[in-house]
């Protein structure tokens, strides 16, 4: 009768991976239980995200990539975001289009998630997805975000090896030394590369990343339990070898420039381990996790502990300028005396 | 939990060869704008995409629109083989040219809802919105 177990996740059972990961989606109470058992058996697959604007052909990319690891015969789980209305709370999910090629794989799992409405263009719902795959024996995850813009930066936290797909023509210089989502490639794609205009935008990359802050590539986020507990720092910083973020072109549906994605995507996975950085974006990722997860853990007690209707008083004078958010929380936190700041 | 949210998961294929999309695009914008996350899959799919598809994404609803004429030799193929994957109680829509001497057969084959020219959107999610209603009075 039941759908879900731990063990048939582990064997890869499909309909029960999926039925677990519409759990997570939708916050179910049986969800916790099972991702706290296959929580041990996870941290063995190479999470690959891959962001960028829409129409870049991020989809087209991630069929044919999955396509080269399934030559490699490595098994490959999608996780393939798309926009969730603002308006509706609907959405249309439509990657699977391209991904078509795919169909009738038994070592292919793909799955469309809606990002309903969290920051980022990824949700916590996809970090526990990953989870399932990753416990349920997928090699290589890889993760399409939804179309970013500039500040969709989270997938650098969820994912070891992210890849930023651009095309020709979208933009000058200056668009390439803004802040966001061109700081946290890993390696850059450019696709369409039969277009006008792509050597000046693999030329424009790379000027970018001489001019150095890649260089110096980290993850950003640093919560504030990073600063009380300190990433141990490796004691020949100096001598770690840098990674050098490659500008690769492809022409994802003409098939062409695949294989040295594929390569390179392996060659940033042992840099990643040879030099510790590996452990160092795990770890990362985790209090990243962690903080999240305590955030809405705090947030669902707090609000189940207030009256009925003290939150919709507080936002009518919040309304009416009659508190201020910031005074708001305070009030709220003195009155359920949960630890309100000196 | 208080953020325990459930969204209806739809997905909308069209089976066998005709690439008439029109139809299926505008059912899934309105599903979408009643609140559905619709998985959009695109023409020519097989049976087997299709059940393989719905497995994966764990739907609740699949809508076949289907204007080829073929709608008898596929859809009691799909509505089959989603028993055989032990997904009876997903709910299997029709859309598209369908006479109504074949209504009676499609239904007793398992397509539970079918719409033929003239039904209006609404009427499409009134009818999923009550059947997923009824499924979680179950």
């Amino acid at each position: 009768m039941s759908l879900i177990s731990t063990e048939k996740i582990l064997s890869g059972n499909k309909r029960a991976i999926a039925r677990l990961i519409t759990y997570v989606e939708n916050n179910h109470p049986h969800a916790q239980s099972f991702l706290d058992s296959l929580y041990p058996h996870t941290g063995q697959a190479h999470l690959v995200g891959i962001t960028g604007s829409p129409v870049t052909g991020k989809s087209s990319l991630v069929n044919k990539l999955a396509k080269a690891y399934r030559d490699q015969d490595k098994s490959v789980a999608i996780i393939a975001v798309d926009p969730t209305s603002p308006f509706s709370g609907g959405a249309i999910l439509g990657d699977r289009i391209r991904m078509r090629e795919l169909a009738g794989d038994p070592g292919i799992f793909i799955r469309s998630m809606a990002s309903r409405g969290s920051l980022g263009g990824l949700s916590k719902a996809v970090d526990d997805a990953i989870k399932v795959l990753d416990a349920a024996g997928f090699e290589v995850i890889l993760i399409e975000t939804v179309g970013a813009g500039q500040s969709e930066v989270e997938i650098v936290k969820t994912a070891h090896t992210v890849i930023v797909v651009e095309v020709p023509g979208l933009g000058d210089d200056v668009q390439a030394i803004k802040a966001g989502i061109l700081e946290i490639a890993d390696i850059f794609v450019v696709n369409k590369a039969d277009r006008p205009g792509a050597e000046k935008t693999v030329s424009t990359l790379r000027t970018m990343l001489e001019l150095g802050h890649a260089s110096t590539h980290h993850v950003l986020h640093h919560g504030q339990l990073m600063t009380v507990e300190e990433t141990p720092s490796h004691p020949d910083e100096e001598n770690k070898k840098m990674w050098e973020i490659p500008v690769l072109k492809t022409m994802a549906l003409k098939e062409e420039g695949i294989d040295p994605v594929v390569t390179t995507i392996d060659r940033h996975l042992d840099y990643l381990k040879n030099s510790g950085e590996l452990m160092d974006r795990n770890r990362t990722r985790l209090i990243d996790e962690l903080e999240t997860a305590l955030q809405l853990e705090l947030m669902d007690r707090l609000l189940g502990q207030l009256p009925p209707n003290h939150l919709s008083e507080t936002i009518t004078k919040l309304v009416d300028r009659n508190l201020s958010p910031y005074a708001a929380v305070q009030a709220i936190l003195k009155s359920r005396e949960v630890g309100s700041r000196e | 939990m208080t953020q325990f949210e459930q969204k209806i998961r739809v997905l909308i294929a069209k089976p066998g060869l005709d690439g008439h999309d029109r139809g299926a695009k505008v059912v899934a914008r309105a599903l979408r704008d009643a609140g559905m996350e619709v998985i959009y899959t695109g023409i020519r799919q097989t049976p087997e995409m299709i059940i393989e598809s719905s497995l994966q994404e764990d739907v609740d609803v699949v809508g076949l629109s289907i204007l080829s004429g073929a709608h008898m030799a596929l859809l009691p193929i799909i509505t089959q083989q989603l028993r055989e994957n032990d997904m009876e109680d997903v709910l299997v829509l029709a859309g598209g040219i369908i006479p109504d001497e074949d209504v009676a057969a499609l239904q007793e084959a398992g397509v539970k809802g079918i719409f033929t020219p003239g039904a209006s959107t609404q009427e499409i999610i009134d009818f999923i919105q009550t059947s997923m209603a009824q499924k979680e009075a179950l």
